[in-house]
């Protein structure tokens, strides 16, 4: 790791204050699982850290009959365990249970890993399933517009995530193949059923990151259920290709998953 | 005797500092002045070096020195050297290409070390090094060995034309060649056996010290054997001779075979340290170990099985390339040859056997022993074309291999090993009732209903351990003996120590060893202290691999306990005025047999050393030693069954079930074979479903972390079902065989054999990923 420097604000206004003082060569760090390890390795050096996980604002989640709010500096594990989520979306804590290992899940943040939209996390997923709204210290926008391709967000610079917000549908779940490597979903999918649709966000396979499903949007809003998919084919040439699985794989195990996911929400 | 002795499940003395996080490790060790190492290395596989200009370095923060490989070499430093001569088909030697700890001319693979940055801390020592201005002019680059033998590939070194380091046989060609043109069927196959990353939990390290005053070197390292370190870093390398030159391998956590080489990296901290007037302490990180620490396996192989009509097998031919690298490791040209296809028998008599392997030059990390260490190669070899033989004839692999098990020993076989002792019918059997075999077909049809796809794989390995009779290692062109030494020091109050060569770096040695004393003496385990790993203590020793600190080790133990015996009964029956034949030990007591007259073992050992009453002429103290030297290898061998489901729709492999039956001879400590079973499987499942190295055609190792190489977890393996039968190896007084490669050199083929059962397709290559078993599947349904 190169030498750096690590503040930490107890505000939002007080991080954004330092953000912008250190400018250019600063970096937000909300749990750091992705950013550490990659300082580690050297492929990163930021000169300033700020620390996100004590900023109060960030903080806490709030369950308003279906309306669930979550800020940006809440762990995993506080949203996996969370007994009123488990009881209005059970399949979005059921997710959040799956993120890396324990260690990961107490201090990895929902705020940094949807800043950071890695191809395979797996909160993006479900956010575009369920037309989740992000905040930031700005402003809200839908994740549809929000995430923008690999690694790529609508955040200016500067700016934070807050919170996610969204209204629990009706039934989801969330069904993970994990790389057999870094045990990262290679394909996961969340969909989530209302009266007005069916939605399936994919993360892990393609190549812009995480996106719909529009074809088995479509055949699952009128049908729920596995078989509906069978007919689908997911698009190869969207798909990563990596030492892992090719683009062909990948595409079959959108179908799979896909499916499997369906089936999970039905039985809840 | 006693309830610590041979047999008793002790529960292991060393784990009460590993588990509370008070293990000694190298890292851990810290001198006066010590300041930090980090290494230059090359980002190209194959490059020359042009220029290397180390001012801006220099001039960083915190540098005491930037050391390179012509100091190195202008120092006197030698050459890193393969110590096992292995000779061509045609008797030329092995063509070992030159290999300097820092290169100053030619890289030859991505990591290898140009020069040495010491400083201050760490961080300052690795900032420095990435200032080091290296410039390269880069070379066309080989990884796979196949296409390093094409005309027209990169060559890697000047000494090793068309990059064949030697073409290599055994066994009889004629022979062999008769019996294919009678055979009535023959199996062919292509095996591709994957290249694999050690990764011990501990990576390696190195603390140099010079004192001047002194002119003498410690170095602390993480060695599977650390008086073979001195000797080759003395005797070849340079660094100092044997007695000014101290090394300590304390704590050592995991080896795996990778800890058995010397490395660039110690040598260099040694000399570094003399150059720079400070200790220099390296630790590797993950990604240099990926980098750095010698690979395993990497086998592409031709196998053909010659049967005649009533199923016997007739001949076998092996042809084999073996990638090694881009340098000769310490040991391994004997890896793929004399590791390697002396198993190629099997367990079946085979009545002519003959095996051609080429080794081979690559722009990859260097290659060598990995836990098993060419016995895993042969295992898969012989298991994957028995199975798939059977399945060719259309009868039970199990039927087929009992149908050409060897049953009257000793047996010779046609490529060098003459087994001692087995019975292959019984852990075969032992197996089958495990896994139940007779209830597979249901479980399958069960599975099926479920849309998943059960299969059952089996693998019969034997393997030679107990390395190995000097004399007969030496005739093979081995540059050391491997024999074992041990100490046993019985204190004035009793309590004992026991010194021993071999090196304990999971084995559980501390206890294991302390269980020979309490079996021969009653006395407790916790009154015996095992030392080892430290050059100046204990006198010479070969150290910890291939199985053999148990057959080999502990049997110099026994020699020395037999010493000490003799001796404290000569003490005992002079003070009870007993005939010595007449005196037993036991319980800690020292007794007439058949009277009431006794001493107390304490009181023998105290008379000893006060020598008030010693027998005349008798020396006082009570201090013997021992060099065992074994007549044979030992074969342990064993039947593993797999049982697998796999998902069609993905590919995943699940195992079910997984049932280990082995025959280690004696077991001193059934709780610690079991565990070394299991790390075996782990490892051997790693490498049959999941550890898949890949280098890119640039040379770049694209598998160089966990995000990328796939290690076994937990919820990857089932829990275990495993067993021991025993017939006691004839060649050591302990009649012990060995445990710790079984797993690992077992279970591969079984896993593999298992797939292919299910998806009824025989083309699957390790490691079997979801997306190969999908992809198998999907060309035959």
């Amino acid at each position: 790791m190169y030498e750096t420097s690590y503040h930490r604000p107890s505000s939002l206004a007080e991080a954004t204050q330092l953000a912008a003082e250190k400018g250019d060569e600063a970096k937000y760090l909300s749990g750091g699982m992705t950013l550490i390890p990659t300082m580690k390795q050297r492929l990163a050096a930021p000169e300033a850290l700020i620390d996100l996980r004590h900023v109060a604002e960030l903080k806490g989640i709030s369950v308003n009959g279906r309306l669930i709010r979550i800020g940006g500096g809440t762990t995993h594990a506080e949203v996996a365990t969370n007994d009123e989520i488990k009881s209005v979306c059970p399949g979005f804590a059921a997710l959040a249970g799956l993120i890396g290992d324990p260690a990961v899940r107490h201090m990895g943040t929902v705020g940094g890993s949807v800043a950071n939209f890695d191809p395979a996390a797996d909160y993006p997923a479900a956010l575009l399933a369920l037309g989740a709204t992000i905040h930031t210290d700005k402003r809200e926008m839908p994740a549809d517009e929000f995430f923008q391709g690999l690694f790529e967000t609508a955040l200016d610079e500067g700016e934070i995530v807050t919170a996610v917000s969204f209204e629990a549908p009706d039934q989801c779940a969330y069904e993970k193949f994990r790389n057999p490597a870094s045990r990262y979903a290679m394909c996961g999918v969340f969909v989530a059923r209302r009266a007005d649709g069916v939605k399936v966000g994919v993360t892990g396979s393609g190549s812009s990151g995480a996106f719909h499903w529009s074809d088995a949007e479509s055949a699952l809003s009128g049908n729920f259920s596995p078989e509906a998919v069978d007919g689908l084919s997911a698009s190869e040439d969207d798909m990563i290709a990596d030492i892992h699985g090719s683009s062909a794989y990948r595409a079959n195990l959108v179908k799979v998953v896909t499916k499997r996911a369906v089936k999970k929400a039905l039985a809840h | 005797m006693g309830v610590e002795g041979i047999g008793a499940k002790v529960l292991r003395k060393e784990d009460r500092r590993f588990i509370t996080g008070r293990g000694r490790y190298v890292d851990d060790m810290s001198v006066p002045g010590m300041k930090y190492a980090a290494f230059v290395r090359s980002p190209h596989a194959h490059a020359k070096i042009a220029s290397l200009d180390t001012s801006a370095a220099e001039a960083m923060p915190g540098v005491i020195g930037v050391l390179n490989g012509r100091q190195l070499q202008g120092d006197g430093i030698g050459n890193l050297i393969c110590g096992w001569a292995v000779s061509s088909k045609d008797g030329t030697p092995m063509k070992m290409g030159a290999w300097p700890a820092l290169a100053s001319e030619t890289v030859r693979h991505v990591g290898q070390a140009v020069a040495i940055v010491v400083a201050d801390t760490q961080a300052q020592a690795r900032d420095a090094a990435e200032a080091v201005m290296v410039e390269y002019g880069e070379l066309p680059v080989v990884t796979r060995a196949v296409d390093a033998l094409k005309d027209g590939a990169p060559q890697l070194h000047p000494e090793a034309p068309g990059n064949l380091i030697f073409d290599w046989e055994i066994g009889d060609k004629a022979a062999t060649d008769a019996a294919f043109a009678e055979a009535a069927h023959v199996t062919k196959l292509h095996i591709h056996n994957n290249r694999l990353v050690p990764n011990p939990m501990e990576p390696r390290a190195a603390l140099g010290l010079y004192d001047p005053a002194e002119d003498h070197y410690t170095c602390w390292t993480t060695s599977q054997n650390p008086h073979v370190a001195r000797l080759v870093m003395s005797a070849f390398y340079n660094v100092a001779p044997e007695h000014k030159l101290r090394v300590i391998a304390p704590d050592v956590g995991g080896g795996f075979g990778s800890k058995i080489y010397i490395y660039p990296e110690e040598i260099v901290c040694l000399w570094a340290s003399k150059r720079t007037g400070v200790p220099v302490k390296w630790t590797s990180d993950r990604t240099e170990a990926f980098l750095t620490d010698a690979h395993g396996r990497d086998h592409e192989t031709e196998v053909e099985m010659a049967l005649d009509a009533d199923n016997k097998i007739l001949a076998l031919r092996v042809e084999t390339v073996a990638n090694l690298g881009a340098y000769m490791s310490l040991f391994s040209s004997a890896t793929p040859t004399y590791l390697y296809a002396t198993l190629l028998s099997g367990q079946y008599d085979i009545p002519a056997i003959h095996a051609n392997v080429k080794a081979v030059y690559t722009n990859t990390v260097p290659v060598d022993a990995y836990r098993g260490a060419g016995r895993p190669e042969a295992t898969y070899v012989v298991e994957r074309t028995m199975e798939t033989a059977a399945r060719e004839l259309g009868i039970s692999p199990a039927d087929f291999r009992r149908k050409n098990f060897i049953r009257s020993f000793p047996h010779q076989t046609p490529v060098i090993m003459a087994y001692d002792a087995g019975d292959f019918d019984a852990t075969l059997n032992a197996g089958m009732e495990a896994a139940d075999v007779a209830g597979f077909e249901a479980r399958r049809e069960e599975a099926k209903s479920r849309g998943k796809l059960r299969g059952l794989g089996m693998s019969c390995y034997i393997e030679a351990c107990g390395i190995a009779p000097s004399k007969a290692v030496g005739s093979l062109g081995a540059g050391v003996g491997l024999w074992e030494s041990a100490e046993v020091r019985v204190n004035p109050v009793g309590t004992i120590e026991i010194l021993t060569g071999s090196h304990s770096h999971g084995q559980g040695h501390e206890t294991t060893f302390a269980q020979l004393v309490a079996e021969r003496f009653g006395l407790p385990v916790d009154n015996v202290q095992v030392i080892h790993g430290d050059t100046d203590k204990v006198q010479f020793g070969m150290g910890t691999y291939g199985s053999r600190s148990g057959a080999v080790g502990m049997s110099a133990i026994h020699k020395a306990l037999d010493k000490v015996e003799a001796k404290a009964k000569k003490i005992a029956a002079h003070v009870l005025e007993a005939d010595e034949g007449d005196i037993v030990i036991e319980n800690g007591e020292v007794k007439v047999a058949g009277t009431d007259k006794k001493l107390g073992w304490h009181e023998v050992c105290l008379g000893a050393y006060t020598g008030h009453n010693l027998p005349d002429g008798m020396e006082p103290g009570l201090k013997e030693g021992a060099f065992y030297d074994p007549t044979n290898f030992t074969f342990p061998a064993g039947c593993y069954i797999c049982e697998v489901e796999v998902d069609p729709e993905t590919g995943t492999t699940d195992i079910i079930q997984f049932v280990a039956a082995d025959d280690f001879g004696r077991v001193i400590n059934p709780m610690i074979v079991e565990g070394q079973v299991h790390g075996g499987l782990a490892q051997g499942i790693g490498q049959a479903l999941l550890e898949g190295t890949h280098y890119d055609e640039s040379g770049q190792l694209t598998t160089a972390s966990y995000m990328d190489y796939a290690m076994p977890r937990a919820w990857d393996l089932p829990m275990f079902k495993v067993s021991t039968t025993e017939t006691l190896c004839p060649g050591n007084p302990l009649g012990m065989k060995g445990c710790g490669e079984a797993g690992a050199i077992g279970s591969p083929p079984a896993v593999i054999n298992a797939i292919t059962d299910a998806i009824g397709n025989n083309e699957l290559t390790m490691p079997a990923t979801p997306e190969k078993v999908w992809k198998a599947l999907n060309a035959v349904r």
